[in-house]
Protein backbone atom coordinates (compact mmCIF):
# COMPACT_ATOMS: atom_id res chain seq x y z
CA UNK A 1 0.00 0.00 0.00
CA UNK A 2 3.01 2.54 1.05
CA UNK A 3 3.64 2.50 -3.36
CA UNK A 4 0.57 3.24 -4.01
CA UNK A 5 0.74 6.19 -1.86
CA UNK A 6 4.61 7.07 -3.13
CA UNK A 7 3.44 7.88 -6.64
CA UNK A 8 0.85 10.82 -5.23
CA UNK A 9 2.28 13.92 -3.47
CA UNK A 10 3.03 12.62 0.18
CA UNK A 11 1.65 15.95 1.62
CA UNK A 12 5.95 17.51 1.67
CA UNK A 13 6.86 14.61 3.96
CA UNK A 14 10.35 13.85 2.99
CA UNK A 15 9.37 10.29 3.46
CA UNK A 16 6.18 8.14 3.63
CA UNK A 17 5.42 7.24 7.37
CA UNK A 18 4.33 3.66 5.82
CA UNK A 19 7.25 2.78 3.69
CA UNK A 20 8.47 1.42 6.79
CA UNK A 21 6.12 -1.43 6.37
CA UNK A 22 7.59 -2.26 2.82
CA UNK A 23 8.23 -6.09 2.36
CA UNK A 24 11.10 -6.09 0.10
CA UNK A 25 13.25 -9.62 -1.20
CA UNK A 26 16.37 -9.17 0.73
CA UNK A 27 18.66 -10.47 -2.45
CA UNK A 28 17.20 -8.12 -5.11
CA UNK A 29 14.62 -8.61 -7.47
CA UNK A 30 10.95 -7.48 -7.13
CA UNK A 31 8.59 -10.36 -7.56
CA UNK A 32 7.69 -11.98 -4.32
CA UNK A 33 6.90 -15.52 -4.40
CA UNK A 34 6.15 -17.71 -1.48
CA UNK A 35 9.49 -18.99 -1.16
CA UNK A 36 11.13 -15.59 -1.33
CA UNK A 37 13.36 -14.55 1.69
CA UNK A 38 11.71 -11.47 2.61
CA UNK A 39 12.87 -8.84 5.55
CA UNK A 40 9.81 -10.34 7.21
CA UNK A 41 11.79 -13.57 6.76
CA UNK A 42 14.88 -11.99 8.55
CA UNK A 43 13.30 -10.48 11.56
CA UNK A 44 10.48 -13.14 12.09
CA UNK A 45 14.30 -15.68 11.86
CA UNK A 46 16.14 -13.24 14.46
CA UNK A 47 12.97 -13.15 16.45
CA UNK A 48 12.69 -16.95 16.80
CA UNK A 49 16.52 -16.98 17.51
CA UNK A 50 16.35 -14.51 20.29
CA UNK A 51 13.79 -16.20 22.40
CA UNK A 52 15.00 -19.63 21.85
CA UNK A 53 18.76 -17.90 22.50
CA UNK A 54 17.11 -16.40 25.68
CA UNK A 55 15.05 -19.54 27.19
CA UNK A 56 17.87 -21.69 26.16
CA UNK A 57 20.80 -19.89 27.80
CA UNK A 58 18.34 -18.86 30.61
CA UNK A 59 17.39 -22.00 31.61
CA UNK A 60 20.85 -24.30 30.77
CA UNK A 61 22.80 -23.23 34.14
CA UNK A 62 20.25 -23.19 36.64
CA UNK A 63 21.53 -21.43 39.10
CA UNK A 64 20.71 -21.13 42.49
CA UNK A 65 21.44 -17.09 42.70
CA UNK A 66 20.24 -16.82 39.00
CA UNK A 67 22.04 -14.58 36.21
CA UNK A 68 20.66 -11.51 34.13
CA UNK A 69 19.38 -14.12 31.58
CA UNK A 70 18.09 -16.79 33.79
CA UNK A 71 16.03 -13.79 35.97
CA UNK A 72 14.46 -12.62 32.52
CA UNK A 73 13.41 -16.00 31.35
CA UNK A 74 11.91 -17.43 34.42
CA UNK A 75 10.23 -14.04 34.89
CA UNK A 76 8.55 -14.42 32.09
CA UNK A 77 7.98 -18.26 32.02
CA UNK A 78 6.24 -17.39 35.85
CA UNK A 79 4.52 -14.74 34.89
CA UNK A 80 2.36 -16.77 31.84
CA UNK A 81 2.21 -19.52 34.18
CA UNK A 82 0.39 -17.42 36.17
CA UNK A 83 -2.10 -15.70 33.61
CA UNK A 84 -3.07 -19.26 32.21
CA UNK A 85 -3.74 -20.70 35.93
CA UNK A 86 -5.70 -17.50 36.86
CA UNK A 87 -8.01 -17.40 33.71
CA UNK A 88 -8.09 -20.92 32.49
CA UNK A 89 -7.66 -22.75 35.82
CA UNK A 90 -5.66 -25.57 36.67
CA UNK A 91 -7.27 -27.62 33.75
CA UNK A 92 -6.29 -24.82 31.34
CA UNK A 93 -1.86 -25.81 32.42
CA UNK A 94 -2.13 -28.55 29.89
CA UNK A 95 -2.23 -25.30 27.07
CA UNK A 96 0.54 -23.31 28.68
CA UNK A 97 3.13 -24.23 26.13
CA UNK A 98 1.20 -22.77 23.39
CA UNK A 99 0.31 -19.57 25.19
CA UNK A 100 3.70 -19.29 26.24
CA UNK A 101 5.05 -19.30 22.48
CA UNK A 102 2.03 -17.31 21.40
CA UNK A 103 3.71 -13.97 24.08
CA UNK A 104 7.34 -14.82 23.27
CA UNK A 105 7.19 -14.53 20.18
CA UNK A 106 5.18 -11.49 20.16
CA UNK A 107 6.68 -9.61 22.65
CA UNK A 108 10.21 -10.23 20.83
CA UNK A 109 8.67 -9.10 17.53
CA UNK A 110 7.05 -5.62 19.10
CA UNK A 111 10.47 -5.17 21.03
CA UNK A 112 12.86 -5.82 18.23
CA UNK A 113 10.48 -3.97 15.82
CA UNK A 114 11.70 -0.81 17.57
CA UNK A 115 15.11 -1.24 16.99
CA UNK A 116 16.27 1.44 14.50
CA UNK A 117 16.48 0.71 10.70
CA UNK A 118 14.44 -2.96 12.18
CA UNK A 119 11.17 -4.35 10.78
CA UNK A 120 8.16 -4.76 12.44
CA UNK A 121 6.80 -8.38 11.73
CA UNK A 122 4.03 -8.09 13.72
CA UNK A 123 2.68 -4.85 11.90
CA UNK A 124 1.61 -6.92 9.18
CA UNK A 125 -2.14 -7.79 9.31
CA UNK A 126 -0.91 -10.68 7.66
CA UNK A 127 1.19 -12.18 10.50
CA UNK A 128 -0.95 -11.21 13.27
CA UNK A 129 -4.00 -12.82 11.24
CA UNK A 130 -2.57 -16.44 10.94
CA UNK A 131 -1.77 -16.15 14.89
CA UNK A 132 -5.28 -15.31 15.78
CA UNK A 133 -7.02 -17.45 13.26
CA UNK A 134 -4.80 -20.31 14.53
CA UNK A 135 -6.23 -19.17 18.19
CA UNK A 136 -9.66 -19.24 16.42
CA UNK A 137 -9.53 -22.37 14.93
CA UNK A 138 -7.73 -24.03 18.05
CA UNK A 139 -10.25 -22.55 20.61
CA UNK A 140 -13.53 -23.84 18.68
CA UNK A 141 -12.03 -27.31 17.73
CA UNK A 142 -10.80 -27.71 21.60
CA UNK A 143 -14.14 -26.92 22.40
CA UNK A 144 -16.37 -29.38 19.85
CA UNK A 145 -13.61 -32.08 20.65
CA UNK A 146 -13.81 -31.55 24.87
CA UNK A 147 -17.79 -30.51 25.24
CA UNK A 148 -19.74 -31.97 22.39
CA UNK A 149 -22.30 -30.04 21.17
CA UNK A 150 -22.63 -28.55 25.03
CA UNK A 151 -20.25 -25.94 23.26
CA UNK A 152 -23.03 -24.78 21.55
CA UNK A 153 -24.25 -23.66 25.10
CA UNK A 154 -21.84 -20.79 24.86
CA UNK A 155 -24.03 -18.88 22.96
CA UNK A 156 -27.30 -19.49 24.63
CA UNK A 157 -27.24 -17.47 27.73
CA UNK A 158 -29.48 -19.53 30.31
CA UNK A 159 -29.23 -16.41 32.62
CA UNK A 160 -31.14 -14.43 30.63
CA UNK A 161 -35.28 -14.53 30.10
CA UNK A 162 -36.53 -17.12 27.71
CA UNK A 163 -37.71 -14.04 24.98
CA UNK A 164 -34.22 -12.48 25.03
CA UNK A 165 -31.98 -15.51 24.46
CA UNK A 166 -32.79 -16.03 20.42
CA UNK A 167 -31.60 -12.12 19.96
CA UNK A 168 -28.59 -12.36 22.71
CA UNK A 169 -27.28 -15.71 21.08
CA UNK A 170 -27.23 -14.02 17.36
CA UNK A 171 -25.10 -10.90 19.05
CA UNK A 172 -22.78 -13.90 20.89
CA UNK A 173 -22.37 -15.91 17.48
CA UNK A 174 -21.77 -12.66 15.28
CA UNK A 175 -19.39 -12.00 18.52
CA UNK A 176 -17.81 -14.92 18.16
CA UNK A 177 -16.55 -14.62 14.56
CA UNK A 178 -15.72 -11.10 15.04
CA UNK A 179 -13.02 -12.17 17.61
CA UNK A 180 -10.40 -13.28 15.03
CA UNK A 181 -10.74 -10.00 13.36
CA UNK A 182 -10.57 -7.65 16.36
CA UNK A 183 -7.88 -10.17 18.29
CA UNK A 184 -5.45 -9.71 14.84
CA UNK A 185 -6.43 -6.12 14.12
CA UNK A 186 -5.56 -4.44 17.67
CA UNK A 187 -2.12 -5.98 17.70
CA UNK A 188 -1.22 -5.14 14.24
CA UNK A 189 -3.06 -1.85 14.34
CA UNK A 190 -1.29 -0.64 17.61
CA UNK A 191 1.97 -1.94 15.97
CA UNK A 192 1.55 0.04 12.97
CA UNK A 193 -0.18 3.04 14.47
CA UNK A 194 2.58 3.71 16.95
CA UNK A 195 5.97 3.35 14.22
CA UNK A 196 3.79 5.52 11.94
CA UNK A 197 3.68 8.34 14.10
CA UNK A 198 7.26 8.09 15.27
CA UNK A 199 8.07 8.55 11.38
CA UNK A 200 5.65 11.28 11.22
CA UNK A 201 7.63 12.85 13.62
CA UNK A 202 10.87 11.88 12.07
CA UNK A 203 10.07 13.25 8.78
CA UNK A 204 8.68 16.53 10.75
CA UNK A 205 12.47 17.31 12.19
CA UNK A 206 13.89 17.61 8.80
CA UNK A 207 11.62 21.34 9.32
CA UNK A 208 14.80 23.26 11.20
CA UNK A 209 11.46 25.67 12.67
CA UNK A 210 9.79 22.36 14.80
CA UNK A 211 13.18 19.99 14.72
CA UNK A 212 13.93 20.28 18.36
CA UNK A 213 10.04 19.91 19.27
CA UNK A 214 9.85 16.67 16.98
CA UNK A 215 13.02 15.03 18.36
CA UNK A 216 11.46 15.73 22.01
CA UNK A 217 7.63 13.85 20.59
CA UNK A 218 9.96 11.21 18.84
CA UNK A 219 11.43 10.38 22.06
CA UNK A 220 8.65 10.60 24.33
CA UNK A 221 6.27 8.28 21.62
CA UNK A 222 9.16 5.93 21.52
CA UNK A 223 9.03 5.94 25.41
CA UNK A 224 5.27 4.95 25.30
CA UNK A 225 5.52 2.31 22.43
CA UNK A 226 7.82 0.60 24.46
CA UNK A 227 5.14 -0.02 27.03
CA UNK A 228 2.70 -0.65 24.40
CA UNK A 229 4.80 -3.14 22.56
CA UNK A 230 4.72 -5.03 25.88
CA UNK A 231 0.99 -4.26 26.77
CA UNK A 232 -0.13 -5.73 23.15
CA UNK A 233 1.72 -9.24 23.38
CA UNK A 234 0.06 -9.25 26.92
CA UNK A 235 -3.01 -8.80 25.79
CA UNK A 236 -2.84 -10.57 22.97
CA UNK A 237 -2.12 -13.13 25.38
CA UNK A 238 -4.46 -12.63 27.60
CA UNK A 239 -7.36 -12.81 25.38
CA UNK A 240 -5.83 -16.47 24.20
CA UNK A 241 -6.43 -17.46 27.87
CA UNK A 242 -9.95 -15.88 27.39
CA UNK A 243 -10.83 -17.83 24.63
CA UNK A 244 -9.82 -20.78 25.78
CA UNK A 245 -11.31 -20.36 29.02
CA UNK A 246 -14.66 -20.61 27.04
CA UNK A 247 -13.59 -23.65 25.00
CA UNK A 248 -12.82 -25.10 28.48
CA UNK A 249 -15.65 -24.28 30.43
CA UNK A 250 -18.50 -23.19 27.78
CA UNK A 251 -21.13 -23.08 30.51
CA UNK A 252 -19.91 -20.02 32.93
CA UNK B 1 -5.11 20.06 -6.43
CA UNK B 2 -6.31 17.60 -9.29
CA UNK B 3 -8.33 14.15 -8.80
CA UNK B 4 -11.41 12.69 -9.13
CA UNK B 5 -14.56 13.41 -6.61
CA UNK B 6 -14.10 9.08 -5.45
CA UNK B 7 -10.86 10.14 -4.06
CA UNK B 8 -11.93 13.48 -2.09
CA UNK B 9 -14.54 11.66 -0.64
CA UNK B 10 -12.68 8.70 0.43
CA UNK B 11 -10.04 11.57 2.19
CA UNK B 12 -12.65 13.54 4.03
CA UNK B 13 -13.88 9.54 5.13
CA UNK B 14 -10.70 8.55 5.70
CA UNK B 15 -10.64 12.13 8.25
CA UNK B 16 -14.34 11.62 9.76
CA UNK B 17 -13.19 8.06 10.50
CA UNK B 18 -10.53 9.87 13.00
CA UNK B 19 -13.57 10.68 15.05
CA UNK B 20 -13.64 6.64 15.98
CA UNK B 21 -10.87 7.79 18.06
CA UNK B 22 -12.59 9.87 20.51
CA UNK B 23 -15.00 6.63 21.06
CA UNK B 24 -12.26 4.71 21.86
CA UNK B 25 -10.80 7.21 24.13
CA UNK B 26 -14.02 7.70 25.90
CA UNK B 27 -14.18 3.95 26.38
CA UNK B 28 -10.51 3.44 27.50
CA UNK B 29 -10.62 6.51 29.91
CA UNK B 30 -14.16 5.26 31.22
CA UNK B 31 -12.53 1.85 32.11
CA UNK B 32 -9.18 3.28 33.27
CA UNK B 33 -10.69 5.64 35.75
CA UNK B 34 -13.05 3.05 37.09
CA UNK B 35 -10.76 0.77 38.06
CA UNK B 36 -8.90 3.74 39.69
CA UNK B 37 -11.53 4.35 41.63
CA UNK B 38 -12.26 1.34 42.51
CA UNK B 39 -8.88 0.15 43.13
CA UNK B 40 -8.32 3.55 45.89
CA UNK B 41 -11.57 2.45 47.96
CA UNK B 42 -10.60 -1.40 48.24
CA UNK B 43 -6.55 -1.45 47.12
CA UNK B 44 -6.00 -4.97 48.81
CA UNK B 45 -8.40 -6.17 45.40
CA UNK B 46 -7.02 -4.62 42.95
CA UNK B 47 -3.82 -6.33 42.23
CA UNK B 48 -6.55 -9.55 41.35
CA UNK B 49 -8.36 -7.71 38.71
CA UNK B 50 -5.32 -5.76 36.63
CA UNK B 51 -6.09 -8.52 34.38
CA UNK B 52 -9.73 -7.76 33.77
CA UNK B 53 -8.45 -4.18 33.72
CA UNK B 54 -6.52 -5.01 30.13
CA UNK B 55 -8.53 -6.89 28.95
CA UNK B 56 -11.46 -4.12 29.52
CA UNK B 57 -9.22 -1.80 27.71
CA UNK B 58 -8.65 -4.07 25.13
CA UNK B 59 -12.06 -4.38 23.80
CA UNK B 60 -12.82 -0.74 24.19
CA UNK B 61 -9.62 -0.42 22.40
CA UNK B 62 -10.54 -2.57 19.59
CA UNK B 63 -13.36 -0.72 18.33
CA UNK B 64 -10.88 2.35 18.11
CA UNK B 65 -8.53 0.19 16.11
CA UNK B 66 -11.11 -0.79 13.69
CA UNK B 67 -12.33 3.28 12.80
CA UNK B 68 -8.36 3.47 12.14
CA UNK B 69 -9.16 -0.08 9.89
CA UNK B 70 -11.62 1.81 7.93
CA UNK B 71 -9.26 5.45 7.51
CA UNK B 72 -6.72 2.63 5.82
CA UNK B 73 -9.52 1.28 3.37
CA UNK B 74 -10.38 4.79 2.31
CA UNK B 75 -6.70 5.54 1.72
CA UNK B 76 -5.11 2.52 0.47
CA UNK B 77 -7.73 0.13 -0.88
CA UNK B 78 -10.82 2.02 -2.11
Amino acid sequence: MATEAQGEESGGLVFHPMDQFKVEPLFGGDAIAWYTPTNVTLWMGITILAVVVLLILGSSKRAIVPSRGQSIAELAYGFIYKMVEDICGKDGVKYFPYIMTLFMFIVFANFLGLLPMAFTTTSHIAVTALLALAVFFAVTILGFVLNGPAFLGLFWVKEAPLALRPVLALIEVISYFVRPVSHSIRLAGNMMAGHAVIKVFAAFAAIAAISPLSIVAITAMYGLEVLVAFIQAYVFTILTCVYLKDALHPSH
Amino acid sequence: MEGDIVQMGAYIGAGLACMGMGGAAVGVGNVAGNYLSGALRNPSAAAGQTAMLFIGIAFAEALGIFSFLVALLLMFAV
